[in-house]
């Protein structure tokens, strides 16, 4: 099913899932309460799918985690980082194509 | 001359087009919508809508489109995930061409890919955006829980969104660079009331301040005097800029805005070719008309489908 392959990730195991992943992250910060994090939803769905194997693509819900964002200086959602090997890539806010961040994946395999 | 795969492509979901979508599938058109991201529009940016008849206590703005597009649905509509690049008008068998490459084709299309918020163009704003500067006040105002924000505009949505931003913020500033706002008398009068919403007319923002995250906005009155303000975040609401950058704006003769203009029924200047939604060159941006003008557009296509056969 759609979006089964989506890793759902909380302050406490941020680091285990995401600073020490083999893989390229992607991760989504997003709450219930914001449209536009709504509308990229299925574009997560279909990256997680995608890129089985080959990077792990998160999301946050930033109502149950405040400690990340704030890490991360996020205040706006949704804001999707890439990290690969402990390091933030790329950080990009708003509901952004699905083409940009095939882009923005594929060049951090 | 080639088929066209489908009768109809309708191109973004927004309300006009999930309303377009509802009268092409209860017209049992072979009509597909195609939307980038997931069905919305603009309408996801509000947090509450008031104005839209049917729903005395109001309604979300999510609550609202989740609502059409499952009308739509019950209906048959298809929808389809991906971004347009380009659009081939001219001939009777449209072409579209999406982000992967491949193309799709109909007989006639309606154009509902909407607007987006504009920036501001000042020094800072791109750099801190996401990092203080947001141009959705329902996404982002819990981040500003007992913190200092400034709004930019004065037109219904920056006024109406200044007074959402008091539920977390403790003070908003409303900084808009004419003497009047431009928002309905109901909108001030609220605005007006609130204590935490304080207003500088007259001004204009010079440029954003801020290292990591947004410290503040460096302001110039319009008789030249200079100050600081220092927020926490930037909240730009100054209107909308058309997501036209698909279209070809000269074949549909695009207003200097790059908006598109239409007769009453919806048609562009292309022979099957419809425009609705925040898109046309118009006047009043609501969801009421949005999405009367998407069932419009539907009966001009059927007329024009019937004069093809």
């Amino acid at each position: 099913m759609a979006g089964d392959k989506v890793v759902h990730v909380s302050d406490s195991d941020f680091a285990a899932q995401v600073m020490e992943s083999d893989l390229p992250v992607l991760l989504d910060f997003w709450a219930p309460w914001c449209g536009p994090c709504k509308a990229i939803g299925p574009v997560i769905d279909e990256l997680a799918d995608e890129f089985d194997g080959k990077a792990k693509i998160t999301k946050m819900n930033v109502d149950d985690n405040p400690a990340t964002p704030g890490k991360f200086g996020v205040r706006a959602i949704p804001t999707l980082i890439l990290f690969k090997g402990g390091e933030v890539v790329e950080q990009v806010t708003g509901a952004v194509g699905k083409a940009q961040l095939v882009a923005m994946i594929t060049k951090a395999l | 001359m080639s088929s066209a795969e489908y009768d109809l492509i309708i191109v973004g979901g927004g309300p006009a087009g999930l309303t377009a979508g509802l009268y092409a599938a209860r017209a049992m058109l072979n009509a597909v919508l195609v939307e980038k991201g997931a069905v919305g529009g603009q309408v996801l940016l509000t947090d509450w809508v008031d104005n839209y008849p049917g729903f005395p206590e109001g309604i979300s703005g999510f609550e609202l489109i989740d609502k059409m597009a499952a009308q739509a649905a019950r209906f048959g509509l298809k929808t389809m995930l991906g971004s347009v690049t380009a659009m081939d008008l001219n001939d009777p068998v449209k072409r579209l061409t999406m982000e992967d490459g491949s193309q799709l084709t109909a007989k006639a299309v309606i154009i509902s890919t909407g607007a987006r918020p504009k920036q501001l163009g000042v020094p800072g704003e791109v750099e801190l955006t996401g990092k203080g500067v947001s141009y959705c006040a329902t996404c982002d105002g819990p981040f500003y829980r007992n913190r200092e924000v400034a709004v930019i505009g004065g037109g219904n949505t920056a006024v109406e969104e200044a007074v959402f931003l008091t539920r977390f913020a403790d003070k908003v500033t409303v900084i808009h660079r004419r003497n009047e706002l431009r928002a309905t008398k109901i909108s001030q009068k609220h605005a007006f009331a609130n204590e935490k919403v304080h207003f500088l007319l007259d001004t204009q923002v010079q440029s954003i301040v801020g290292k990591d995250g947004v410290e503040g906005v460096q302001l110039k009155n319009n008789n030249g005097e200079e100050s600081f303000l220092p927020v926490y975040g930037v909240f730009m609401l100054i209107g909308t800029a058309p997501n036209n950058e698909m279209l070809p704006l000269d074949d549909l003769g695009a207003d200097s805005y790059g908006f598109i203009p239409t007769d009453g029924e919806m048609r562009t200047s292309i022979p099957g070719v419809m425009a609705v939604g925040d898109i046309r060159s118009k006047a009043v941006r609501q969801v009421v008309n949005a999405a009367g003008e998407g069932a419009v557009a539907v009966l001009a296509v059927e007329e024009y489908l019937q004069q093809l056969a």
